[in-house]
């Protein structure tokens, strides 16, 4: 089987020239991860978690190394090399990402959020519509606040807004970048709920937790992360597998 | 410039864009042998310090693809506007080519074609809203006679279809039907910036270049402008240049980034990519000023 995602030897660092510094965030990460597996990275604050995740979506550049992505159009490419429009394609229609910190799109409201990213992905209007609808109440959206610009809403609605958003396109490959970080039990059930219908459908997922509680029972694997590298094998299961 | 170049894409996404832009230069003065060299290094900012020639724009490229949105950012003079005077015909570059998609397949330099060709490009395949209504509006004509002007200079005569089309676009962008018979004159800053939308929009060009769109208007009527902006985009698949000094703006509609300084393009990438890892010292003061 061809791996869904291979990383192979990643490095960044940044230049922060008002500063005059330089910040290695990471360096010689790799990781591949098969399709249809969950793979968690778990570290501590500032050990470069983030960055990793954010080199796969293109938001960061390496320095170094290579992306290698098995797409469903272009079959295997390497991310940090493809052109930048073959990665607008693919973050349209294969690679979904929910980030640390909310990514709403400003002065949009809650409902056309979802139904945008359907209709990214080519659905009709009338089944955006219907995909948007069942998203927000299965999130327990308020329905008054459906049409209201989520920028108004409590930091929870935001998450739950955030990651329906990426969970409407059934991504080929999920990043997740702490979903359920500051989400209430009840909420992190319903996205818990998600991810393993997703699974089900046979989405990959490369997620960051704090949580670890959270994770088990769902990662299939976990990479820890120390200082911008990965200490801890994946095969070295903190055991979730179930 | 060779008549059989064709447009293309290099990636796998392939593809040939709607338009693209090489090497473009706007001079102001005579230039001299130092800055007709082209060394970026003869240059005070865009200004030549020899011969007094401001360069507004040296070597400018980039290229938009069907339904894709480049914005443009850069500090006040570093050459925005002039880009899109160019492109829509209102300023002569001093020199490079650009070519689109939808005429001629892409294959003749637009800046060489004739006035009449000119003409006709700019009225069926451009729609601009400038920075200043000013520059896109008749002001003491009624906001239906500004948008059947550009419906007129595109071939159309039927006077009622038009003044249908011109209702429903005014329509589109919320102008009251009581107040389509005034003159823009007597409106907001904001209204006046939605009569020069629904005018470019009046002949659907594939090319849209947006200059500020949204700068003076208060918030409710900005997202109007840009839910209208990004439906644009995804129904009609249009091609837009938009600049912004609202990096919001810019990141919430631009899939790709130029940002110029001093009439240059210093750094291209994925939106995303030029506002959270800019590469170049500028771009990083840019980015964090202005967030
Ligand atoms: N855009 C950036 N510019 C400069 N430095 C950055 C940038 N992004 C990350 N860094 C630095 O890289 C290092 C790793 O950051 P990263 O965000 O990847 O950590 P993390 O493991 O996700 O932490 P957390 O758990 O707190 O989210 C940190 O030192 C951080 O300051
Ligand atoms: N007639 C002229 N003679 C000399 N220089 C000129 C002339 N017209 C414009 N310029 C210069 O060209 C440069 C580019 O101006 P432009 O209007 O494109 O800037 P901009 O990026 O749109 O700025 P802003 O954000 O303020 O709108 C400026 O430095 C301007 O001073
Ligand atoms: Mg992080
Ligand atoms: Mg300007
Ligand atoms: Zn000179």
């Amino acid at each position: 089987m061809t791996p869904v995602l291979r990383v192979e030897n990643l490095g960044k660092s940044f230049t922060v020239h008002e500063l005059g510094k330089t910040i290695r965030a990471c360096h010689g990460v790799s990781m591949t991860i098969m399709p249809g597996e969950f793979v968690g990275i778990t570290g501590r604050s500032g050990s470069g978690k983030s960055t990793v995740l954010k080199m796969i979506y293109r938001t960061y550049v390496p320095d170094e190394g290579r992306v290698l992505y098995d797409s469903a159009r272009f079959g295997t490419i390497d991310l940090c090399e493809t052109d930048e429009r073959s990665i607008l394609y693919l973050r349209k229609r294969e690679i979904g990402y929910v980030s640390q910190f909310l990514n709403l799109i400003p002065r949009t409201t809650a409902r056309s959020t979802i139904e945008e990213a359907a209709l990214d992905m080519g659905r009709s209007a009338p089944e955006a519509r219907e995909e948007a609808e069942a998203l927000l109440s299965h999130f327990e959206l308020p329905p008054e606040l459906w049409d209201s610009f989520a920028a108004t809403f409590s930091g929870g609605e935001k998450l739950r807004l955030n990651i329906a958003r990426a969970m409407v396109k059934h991504p080929r490959l999920l990043l997740l970048d702490e979903p359920t970080a500051s989400l209430d039990d009840y909420s992190k059930g319903k996205v818990r709920d998600l991810i393993e219908r997703l699974k089900g459908e046979g989405t990959t997922m490369l997620g960051i937790f704090h949580d670890l509680e959270f994770m088990q029972g769902l990662c299939d694997r976990e990479y820890a992360m120390s200082a911008g590298n990965f200490t801890k094998r994946a095969d070295v299961l903190a055991g979730a597998a179930s | 410039m060779t008549g059989s170049e064709r447009l293309e894409s290099p990636g796998p996404a392939g593809g040939a864009p709607m338009l693209r832009v090489e090497k473009l230069s706007v001079r102001y003065g005579q230039g001299c042998p130092r800055c007709l060299s082209g060394d970026p290094g003869s240059l005070e900012r865009n200004y030549c310090p020899e011969c007094g020639a401001v360069w507004a724009l040296s070597d400018v490229s980039f290229e938009v693809y069907p339904g894709e949105v480049l914005g443009i950012v850069g500090e006040s003079g570093s050459g925005k506007s002039t880009v899109m005077n160019c492109l829509y015909f209102n300023l002569e570059p001093t020199g490079g080519r650009a070519r689109i998609g939808a005429y001629d397949g892409g294959s003749a330099d637009v800046f060489g074609l004739s006035l009449q060709e000119k003409r006709h490009i700019r009225n069926s395949l451009l729609g601009i809203v400038y920075q200043n209504p000013t520059n896109g509006l008749k002001m003491g004509f009624s906001s239906i006679a500004n948008v059947a002007e550009k419906l007129i200079a595109a071939g159309n005569r039927n006077v009622g279809r038009m003044e249908a089309r011109a209702r429903d676009l005014l329509g589109r962008v919320s102008i009251p039907s009581a107040r389509m018979k005034d003159a823009p004159a007597n409106f907001s800053g904001g209204m006046q910036q939605r009569v020069q939308i629904a005018k470019a929009l009046s002949s659907n060009p594939p090319v849209l270049l947006l200059d500020e769109v949204t700068t003076g208007l208060d918030l409710s009527v900005q997202a109007k402008v840009l839910d209208l902006i990004k439906g644009l985009q995804r129904e009609l698949g249009i091609s837009m240049v938009l600049v912004s000094h609202d990096l919001g703006v810019v990141r919430m509609l631009a899939d790709r980034t130029v940002v110029l300084l001093d009439g240059r393009v210093i750094e291209t990438g994925l939106t995303d990519q030029i506002l959270e890892d800019p590469q170049r010292p500028y771009t990083q003061e840019l980015v964090h000023s202005m967030l």
